[in-house]
């Protein structure tokens, strides 16, 4: 538990995924090569944190 | 209750309806798309193909009046429709075939063909295929048109719930940590918390998908709006024509395309009084190099009396926004990791359906509605909300 947070605080993080997820998606149509493995990766950091979040706290 | 709770108490209940009339529906739709994301690989798995003869670098095209006459002669007393080049497998070609010039297309035998010896290869029923059963789950559930609208109108839906959805993220989330989970505590706690972190981590994914979905269900609406449109207007002047008796070469046509457009590569012909041209016009459709212009068609309409370049343009809008819409859907555009990460994401959309469907069944149990559960959240003084 953490003190009330505020709507920037809340959304920070969020806006900054959405941000890398919407420059993943562009990515691969712009190009090949750098472009699909910028796409990969970018996409991939949701799926990455998803696991990262429930695995750290998971139960003994 | 401040205006702040009541707001939200009204977005509460946008996210739980929007989403229990959509969750169903979007549960197809995840658990069907998730196969059709390696429909390719799939059906080379399961279904095995001629392969076309080995063609070193620089082999020359087969004439396509000779391809489209050995095709034909496999096919007798139908007519062509298409003549399509494989975008993956460029050794073949497929020619779309069917009972009369204006017979619904969706029927049509294909027929594959080598490209650089024009001869048959095989002509594989798909319709009873894996995939195929899939596709048709996922864009209409075999029930056509209307079929295909009212998903686009569950995709609006799912659009809605989660926009509700992000609205609703920041009371639940006013004491939490940005991915929160509470693994010590009960299932509708742990829950709550891979909904919201599944939830908010997908969001830009989940709307782009979701959105270019409901795009590509009115598919058949914008190949209309472009005959009645644009196509009309580049052949206004033959539309009391009827389709030629005799029509001239297929080859030929192409080559005038090719040459009207230069740097365009053919993706597909549709012959004289097809849906996708007119009465008496070849139309090439070509595409560009990139993967994006690869997505973007330009016909060509070749006179299909004289064999000579009537009119080529660049589509409209509208017809652009759907082609690019197309890859953003079905995530083919970035090679197999990215159709592997589409998986995956694919798989926590489906966590965040089955925990949302959990959630509601719980609350509605204990008599906590989300907007009620929001409206005690919001009623702790908080200056981020109330402000």
């Amino acid at each position: 538990m953490v003190a009330h947070r505020s709507l920037t605080q809340i959304f920070a993080a969020p806006l900054v995924i959405a941000i890398v997820s919407t420059v993943g998606l562009i990515s691969a149509l712009v190009g090949d090569g750098v472009w699909d493995a910028v796409s990969w990766v970018a996409l991939g950091l949701p799926v990455l944190l998803y696991l990262v979040f429930i695995w750290r706290r998971r139960p003994n | 209750m401040t205006a702040t709770t009541k707001s939200l108490r009204r977005w509460g209940a946008v996210h739980k309806w929007t989403s229990l009339i959509c969750t169903l529906f979007m549960l197809l739709l995840c658990i069907t798309g998730l196969p059709l994301i390696f429909h390719d690989e799939i059906d080379d798995l399961l279904h095995s193909s001629v392969k076309p003869a080995e063609a070193p670098a620089g082999t020359p095209p087969a004439n396509l009046d000779h391809l489209l006459a050995n095709a034909l002669a496999r096919a007798p007393g139908k007519v062509p429709h298409f003549l399509i080049w494989d975008r993956d497998e460029p050794g073949a070609m497929w020619v779309s075939v069917g009972p009369s010039i204006d017979a619904d297309p969706t029927n049509n035998l294909l027929i594959r063909m080598d490209t650089h010896t024009g001869a048959y290869l095989d002509s594989p029923d798909v319709t009873g295929r894996f995939t195929y059963i899939m596709l048709k789950l996922h864009t209409d559930m075999f029930a056509g048109l209307p079929g295909k609208l009212f998903l686009g109108l569950m995709g609006i839906l799912f659009c809605v719930a989660i926009i509700s959805g992000i609205v609703v993220y920041a009371p639940s989330m006013r004491k939490l940590r940005f991915g929160a989970y509470r693994a010590q505590r009960r299932r509708v706690v742990r829950w709550l918390d891979v909904h919201n972190l599944a939830g908010i981590l997908l969001v830009a994914w989940t709307l782009v998908v979701g959105f270019t979905g409901v795009i590509n269900t009115w598919a058949d609406l914008v190949l209309k709006m472009w005959q009645f449109g644009q196509l009309a207007e580049m052949t206004a002047q033959y539309k009391d024509r009827t389709v030629p008796t005799k029509l001239t070469s297929l080859n030929g046509a192409v080559e005038v395309a090719r040459h009207a457009v230069p740097g365009m590569t053919p993706s597909f012909v549709a012959f004289p009084g097809t849906l996708f041209s007119s009465k008496s016009h070849y139309a090439v459709f070509l595409h560009g190099d990139t993967p994006l212009t690869s997505r973007l068609l330009k016909p060509a309409l070749i006179d299909a009396e004289t064999g000579t370049l009537t009119d080529s343009r660049d589509m409209p809008w509208y017809v652009s926004t759907l082609y690019v819409s197309q890859p953003l859907h079905f995530g083919d555009y970035g090679g197999m990791p990215l159709k592997i990460v589409w998986a995956l994401l694919d798989i926590l959309t489906i966590f965040i359906l089955v925990t949302g469907v959990y959630l509601w069944m719980r609350r509605r149990k204990a008599g906590v509605s989300v907007e009620r559960a929001i409206a005690n959240a919001a009623s702790i003084d908080n200056p981020a909300l109330s402000s």
